[in-house]
């Protein structure tokens, strides 16, 4: 049969389906095939909080979006232009978010009376039958019995068999888009290596999906998506929990201290763990703890030892870490804490983003209690930002916490990854052995950073004593003396303000140096900043885009940068965090747009608000 | 190479710092004995630590030359369990109280105990709250009038030994403040050990709650309310040490020695847990008719578990040995790249 071939310039799909139908995989899948071909893309994996969620229902749908292009892509797409929906369920949940005109590739089996039930759609209202997908281009298909029928002969259970449809829709969207299966082929040769016949099936399947859109005459179209022009270098696709995995392990080597992970399980900064724990050859120990306390407190143990200690959650396991923390500063000690934010207050939305805890990070702590906050921006940035958070600590004997969110954790971005030798170097002296002849050793004296020297227990005449209590300054005794309170109060604030000193000033990521509006993001949101910034620019307006990384202390030259402006807006997926410190800080008026629906900005929603601000 | 070993003193374990318990505080005399161990053990000053969370107790690193942590409520178990499984080199040594351990920080307590890392912990149960003025504690019995109980406290106390059996430790004692000999010959063996070795020490607060411990302790009662454990030897008791136990069964009973003989007697075995069970739970009130003397001694010991921070390191050896040490270059490219032009 004849197809036509358009050439587009970038496509958004979105894969849904109930929790089981795997349909993260199949996005994971789709996502590698577009980055080794050189496309840009960004992706955005949207799942619910129950592992099993009841089948078939609204609550279980799981849905991956991946938007990819030959131009720049920040974003996963505000709307998509093709809809997989494996049952009546994911068609429903997802349907408001399709262009007009888009293409839906249902399983017509999972419309049948029983997922129409569990999906609570009365039986008069078939999406296929009344009529409601008019204007879609819908694409009907019982991949249900054509994966049956393919695998007939397996030997495999019904069950098994089932599990392979989602092969089926990637095998067919590979066609669609030119995108070649090898890749997936060897992905699920390794992945069932121990199961043969279960690898065999996948990849039958998979290449039937691909033969169906080859041999039936319902597509006819296929398209063409060239890779885009991205700067020149060696690239891969990556993961923001993969990258804060790498980013920790590679100050690791940078430092040449062992890294020690102390951290309890929790959505979504487990997957943190999971990485790290495979790389023991690295000298990584990780240790899964009884408690986010003992996460920490073990970490904060470690890092007593001379390790390059780590500690990691979200949401509410940052909360029980509070008092440690301030234990830490107490110590100064350097420690880095990982908080890959979810939307809150206490269990709130575990596996939806919000950028929730920039207040608890710079404040949320009994007395004052300053530490260094740094924000990655995108998934590749998670590993830039994560080594950072390693340097500091160690070179300013200080905690550091590490801000992600449940949305670049699990997002993908191609990278264009650094080498080794090319890390900014980090610098550990470990203060040395003494004589009892020498000056007797002071825990607490400090250098220009204000930092105390790291005395290892084992070094001989350095033994000394640390604790929460206030203590001297120089001596390290404990003191309640008034003065002393005071100025050891300032001398932590004054450490973490001179941080400001050893990194890089502010950027405006997009626009000019001044202009009539200031789009000023931090964290996750920046990919839907940078796109709405692009589109107002090419409409004619005066705006810039700044993203901030280090959000305490700030960059020098933040205020500065800001006074530039007539008008500052931080748009912020909380309930407005960022602006609070930014008025309190410069007295700037800045405007706050928030939005806090679990969910990560539109680019076209920050438009749309820009242009209303701005009349 | 000569190594110049310059033979330690107690002395040279005490710190500049002012010791600031109550005169008369039980504290006292385990610092002292601490202070008289360490010198014995043959181990540089520089690879001690001592690691505690908050309560009187915990003050104790400040009075010691050693390396030191004075941590935070309940907690030093944890930070200590992070310490050794990353440095195994040094000596770690936690200080905890009843409240600091079974009460706030029973979660790290029970998780230390099971997993087993080469840490010495001094429990002092004083069963009370010293440190905020005199509150009961998880180990004060039942209705003990107290600031905050003034009509009675309601919580059943633990039996520290039986929570530490029942957490799978791997050595588990009791001695007691007042007596220096067994304290240090305690302290001894518990260093010895390879594993957590739970010490727990009668500790007299004599502010709170004077006098606690004073049937176990005092002269005139000492030898008929306690138990000396001494492993293989046989369990004999009393004021002219007319008594012994006897097991019938899982029974233990108080016998007479004018009407058993030596041999019918339970021998102590440190390696037998059913039987560290059973002593645990001589725990009855001193003052009820036909109770058990108390126990004192080494309960249970048991060197075929291998402690956590050692199984910890040899993961990470054998990781290294059968991989290579990382390349991080490889790891950051991972498996699939491409080029742009
Ligand atoms: S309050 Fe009790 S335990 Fe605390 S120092 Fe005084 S006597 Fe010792």
């Amino acid at each position: 049969m004849s197809t036509t071939d358009t050439t587009l310039e970038s496509v958004v799909i979105r894969f849904a389906g109930d929790s089981g139908d795997g349909m993260q995989l199949t996005g994971t899948q789709f996502t590698n095939a577009a980055a080794l071909f050189g496309n840009d893309l960004a992706t955005f994996p949207d799942f619910p909080a129950e592992i099993r969620a009841p089948i078939g229902t609204l609550a279980g749908v799981s849905g991956y979006q991946i938007h990819f292009g030959s131009t720049k892509i920040n974003t996963p797409g505000d709307e998509s232009d093709v809809l997989v929906a494996m049952n009546v369920a994911a068609l429903k949940a997802n349907i408001k978010n399709l262009k007009k005109g888009g293409v839906i590739i249902v399983n017509t089996d999972g419309f049948d009376a029983k997922n129409m039930r569990l999906a609570n759609v009365p039986e008069d209202k078939n999406p296929l039958k009344d009529g409601s997908l008019e204007g879609y281009d819908v694409k009907e298909i019982d991949v249900t019995k054509i994966t049956r029928a393919a695998l007939a002969d397996s030997g495999l259970g019904t069950k098994e068999i089932d599990r392979c449809k989602n092969m089926f829709v990637l095998g067919l969207l590979y066609w669609m888009y030119h995108r070649p299966i090898e890749n997936t082929v060897e992905f699920i040769s390794s992945k069932f290596k121990k199961n043969q016949a279960v690898a065999d099936a996948n990849i039958k399947v998979l290449q039937a999906g691909w033969s169906y859109g080859e041999t039936t005459e319902m597509f006819a179209q296929r398209y063409n998506v060239e890779p885009a022009k991205m700067e020149a270098g060696i690239y891969r696709s990556i993961m923001g929990n993969q990258a804060t995995a790498y980013g920790l392990i590679a100050a690791s080597v940078k430092s040449t201290l062992p890294l020690f992970y102390g951290t309890y399980p929790i959505t979504p900064a487990s997957d943190v763990l999971h990485e790290l724990s495979k790389y023991k050859n690295f000298n990584i120990k990780t240790f899964q703890a009884e408690d986010e306390i003992a996460g920490i407190c073990s970490a904060i143990g470690a890092a007593f030892g001379g390790h390059l200690a780590i500690t990691g959650s979200s949401g509410p396991g940052i909360a029980l870490k509070t008092e440690a923390i301030g234990l830490a500063t107490m110590l100064e000690l350097p420690l880095v804490i990982v908080n890959v934010q979810r939307a809150g207050p206490s269990t709130g939305l575990p596996t939806k983003t919000e950028q929730s805890d920039l207040l608890q990070a710079y404040y949320g702590r009994n007395g004052e209690c300053p530490v260094i906050v740094l924000a990655a921006q995108s998934p590749s940035d998670c590993f830039a930002l994560a080594y950072e958070a390693c340097r500091i600590a160690l070179e300013h004997m200080i905690p550091v916490f590490f801000l992600s969110d449940g949305y670049i954790a699990n997002g993908a971005e191609p990278w264009k990854f650094p080498k080794t030798a090319d890390l900014q170097p980090i610098s550990v002296e470990f203060a040395k052995e003494r004589k009892s002849s020498d000056d007797k050793f002071m825990p607490y004296l400090r250098d220009e950073k204000l930092s105390r020297p790291w005395a290892l227990p084992g070094t001989a005449g350095l033994e000394h004593r640390i604790g929460g209590l206030e203590k001297q300054n120089i001596t390290g005794n404990i003191s309640y003396d008034a003065d002393n309170h005071e100025l050891m109060v300032k001398l932590r604030q004054e450490k973490v303000d001179l941080v400001a000193n050893y990194i890089p000033e502010q950027t405006i990521d997009n626009g000019a140096e001044s202009g009539d509006l200031l789009i000023l993001g931090w964290g996750g949101t920046y990919g839907a900043l940078k796109t709405a910034t692009a589109q107002l620019i090419e409409e004619g307006y005066k705006v810039s885009h700044a993203h901030v990384r280090y959000m305490s202390p700030f960059p020098k030259n933040l205020g500065e940068l800001m006074s530039k402006f007539k008008t500052v807006v931080v748009p912020e997926l909380n309930n407005g965090q960022l602006v609070k410190i930014i008025r309190d800080k410069y007295f700037v008026d800045a405007i706050p747009y928030n939005k806090i629906q679990g969910q990560p900005f539109m680019s076209h929603e920050v438009v749309n608000k820009i242009k209303e601000i701005l009349v | 190479m000569t190594i110049e070993t310059v033979k330690l003193t107690s002395k040279d374990f005490s710190s500049d710092q002012e010791v600031r318990w109550c005169p008369g505080c039980g504290d006292y005399s385990i610092l002292k004995q601490v202070q008289t161990v360490l010198p014995d053990l043959g181990r540089p000053k520089e690879e001690f630590v001592f690691i505690s969370g908050i309560g009187c107790s915990s003050r104790f690193p400040y009075y010691m030359d050693t390396f030191g942590m004075h941590s935070i409520h309940g907690r030093a178990t944890a930070i200590a369990t992070g310490l050794k499984s990353t440095r195994p080199d040094l000596s770690v040594w936690v200080i905890t109280g009843d409240g600091d351990s079974m009460s706030i920080g029973g979660n790290h307590f029970i998780h230390m105990l099971r997993r087993n890392p080469d840490l010495n912990v001094l429990l002092f149960n004083n069963q009370i709250y010293g440190l905020t003025k005199g509150q009961y504690s998880p180990t004060s019995e039942q209705g003990k009038v107290t600031k905050s109980t003034p009509m009675g406290s309601l919580d059943y106390p633990f039996n520290p030994i039986a929570l530490c059996l029942g957490a799978d430790a791997t050595f588990v004692a009791r001695t007691m403040d007042r007596d220096p000999k067994h304290q240090q010959a305690v302290i001894k063996r518990g260093y010895e050990h390879k594993g957590t070795s739970l010490i727990e020490i009668y500790q007299n607060c004599n502010v709170f709650n004077d006098g606690a411990f004073e049937i176990f302790t005092e002269k005139g009662s000492k030898k008929q309310q306690t138990l000396i454990m001494e492993h293989g030897k046989p369990l004999i008791f009393g004021e002219n040490a007319q008594l012994g136990i006897k097991l019938d069964g899982f029974k233990p009973m108080v016998v007479n020695l004018a009407d058993v003989s030596v041999d019918d007697l339970w021998i102590h075995d440190e390696t037998d847990l059913v039987k560290a069970t059973i002593l645990s739970r001589f725990y009855d009130d001193p003052s009820v008719e036909g109770h058990f003397p108390r126990p004192f001694g080494v309960f249970y010991l048991n060197n075929n578990k291998m402690p956590f921070d050692e199984l910890f390191n040899n993961q990470i050896n054998n990781a290294i040995e059968s991989y290579g040490a990382g390349d991080l270059d490889k790891l950051i490219a991972g498996r699939e790249t491409w080029v742009v032009n």
